[in-house]
């Protein structure tokens, strides 16, 4: 093997990339698949468009516009859903479309060329930067931190929020916490899988993950290993054929869970099998 | 016989609605309280009060605290409201019931363990620590759900209509196990289904926005009116025959 490859910069961003994007994206993703908030956070994906595009539009950083955008949306489906009696997944269809037409809107009005536009909507682990790499490091580690220390509290929390009501004052704290580190983990992960798809990272993951366990601390063990699996080899697919790295990434996670799926089946069709030959 | 709850001319309600009026109750120790109304009359507030999650708009709970603090509260929730789906094991949930006892950094040790396991086999899931609840029956689920409120060794168990999981072959061991429960704790049920309940509990709470105690467990066509408490009751067994017409 040519270790001379590990002098080049895109193999280090590659690897890290990958590898903070499947740590972040499969603990994020057991909490949105177990919580069942997968359109909502479809809806925060989308919505946080509209901040990529006045980030554009007023010079900042993208993706801090986008983070901005991703928190409040999070913030407005709740209000609307909540205080204005709205159905849930109305608001979340409003807010969904509202936020692209406004990043379209201000994408257009900018002025000259917007640069790697193409890797926000579609993923590119090419155009990743050094700070999109120090940032998601740093979330990975408060994610981690996060779900060891206070586990149980958003386990019990997420899984039956009336009876956590009744031993705890910080319910309101801790879902309005986590929803914010999900709308944040979306917007850092929209580099690498890019708009249309990075829900995919964040889903198909911990799916593959509930194959084999229904334990949760399990399940985002495993989503993190499928994750990186995912990631790694979409990024090697993407290398060998040029197409972009979100859109051979879900290829890659799709595939493996076929293939898992089948084999899971059949293993536990010839256990009936044994069992029903046994008695 | 000690007093446990003692709620005093309470008014609690939910932003501009006040569902319950200048309602006055007193729990003590070992009692079982079948709270008795029409859907929408308060029962769940009330329940909440009693928890301590709802404060009252006026009046006044007062807790017995050398005999019972906000924690020694075990409360059987109506089931159909949970994520059946979640992936949860059975050991897990039961454990949860131990969050009343732990602050947010909570963790679960060996001696919390032991106590899931004890409650496991005294609810009768041996075998099912490590299932998700949807591999269980109703009834099982139901189990489950007594457990993580029992578990905590509460000096008063509420339930809030648990006839809605239990089904009829059920029902005989689900309410002598609550007669077992009920010498060691107070217990408050509250159901739609008087019928049933009232050859088990020792008195009853009709809540229609007020509150009226009846002391007893035998109820008559003239209390329940004069309580103003519109429930259509059909009862069977040792309890004197009454079938009632709605009133208003």
């Amino acid at each position: 093997m040519d270790l001379s490859l590990l002098h080049y910069d895109y193999i280090w961003k590659a690897v890290l990339g990958c590898l903070f994007a499947s740590i972040t994206a499969g603990i994020a993703g057991t909490y949105i698949v177990s919580r069942r908030m997968v359109f909502l956070s479809g809806g925060i994906t989308h919505a946080s468009f509209g901040g990529i595009g006045i980030g554009y539009f007023a010079g900042i950083n993208p993706v801090v516009g986008a983070a901005v955008f991703g928190i409040l949306s999070a913030l407005g489906i709740e209000y609307l859903s909540v205080k204005q009696k709205i159905r849930e997944d109305s608001a979340i269809g409003i807010l969904w479309a509202l936020g692209m037409a406004v990043g379209i809107i201000f994408i257009y009005l900018t002025p000259g060329y917007t640069p790697n536009l193409m890797s926000y909507l579609f993923g590119s682990i090419l155009t990743v930067t050094r700070a999109d790499l120090v940032a998601l490091g740093i979330l990975s580690v408060i994610l981690v931190l996060y779900f060891s220390f206070f586990y149980r509290t958003i386990l019990y929390i997420s899984f039956d929020e009336n009876y956590a009501r009744t031993y705890s004052a910080y319910v309101d704290f801790f879902k309005f916490l986590t929803t914010s580190l999900m709308a944040l983990t979306i917007v850092l992960n929209i580099r690498m899988a890019g708009v249309i798809l990075v829900l995919s990272l964040l889903t198909i993951p911990p799916n593959i993950a509930m194959l084999f366990t229904r334990k949760y601390s399990s399940i985002m063990k495993l989503a993190v290993v499928f994750g990186f699996a995912g990631t790694s080899g979409g990024y090697l697919f993407s290398w060998f054929t040029g197409i972009p790295t979100g859109a051979s990434t879900i290829l890659v996670l799709v595939l493996i869970w076929i293939i898992l799926k089948i084999l899971t089946a059949i293993i536990s069709n010839r256990k009936n099998i044994k069992l029903i030959q046994n008695n | 016989m000690n007093y446990l709850i003692e709620l005093k001319s309470v008014t609690a309600g939910y932003e501009q609605k006040m569902v319950l009026e200048d309602v006055s109750l007193v729990i003590n120790e070992y009692d079982f309280i079948g709270v008795i109304g029409p859907n929408g009359g308060g029962k769940t507030t009330l329940l909440r009060v009693i928890m301590g999650i709802l404060k009252p708009v006026k009046g006044t709970v007062v807790y017995n605290e050398k005999l019972l603090r906000k924690k020694d509260i075990g409360y059987l929730p109506q089931i159909s409201s949970v994520d059946i789906l979640y992936p949860l094991t059975v050991v897990d949930v039961i454990l949860s019931g131990l969050m009343m006892h732990k602050g947010i950094y909570a963790k679960m040790d060996r001696d919390d363990r032991k106590k899931a396991s004890a409650i496991i086999e005294d609810m009768g899931l041996k075998g099912f620590e490590k299932a998700t609840l949807a591999e269980l029956s109703g009834g099982q689920i139901q189990r489950v759900f007594l457990g993580r409120a029992l578990i905590g060794k509460p000096k008063l168990l509420i339930l809030d209509e648990p006839d809605n999981f239990v089904d009829a072959s059920f029902e005989s061991e689900f309410y002598s196990r609550l007669r077992e429960l009920n010498s060691r704790m107070a217990i408050l049920l509250a159901t739609h289904d008087v019928g049933t309940i009232s050859s088990h509990v020792k008195s009853f709470a009709c809540v229609n926005r007020h509150l009226h105690y009846h002391p007893s467990a035998l109820l008559t066509e003239e209390q329940l009116a004069a309580y103003n408490c519109p429930i259509q009751l059909i009862t069977h067994g040792p309890v004197p025959h009454t079938v009632l017409k709605k009133h208003d």
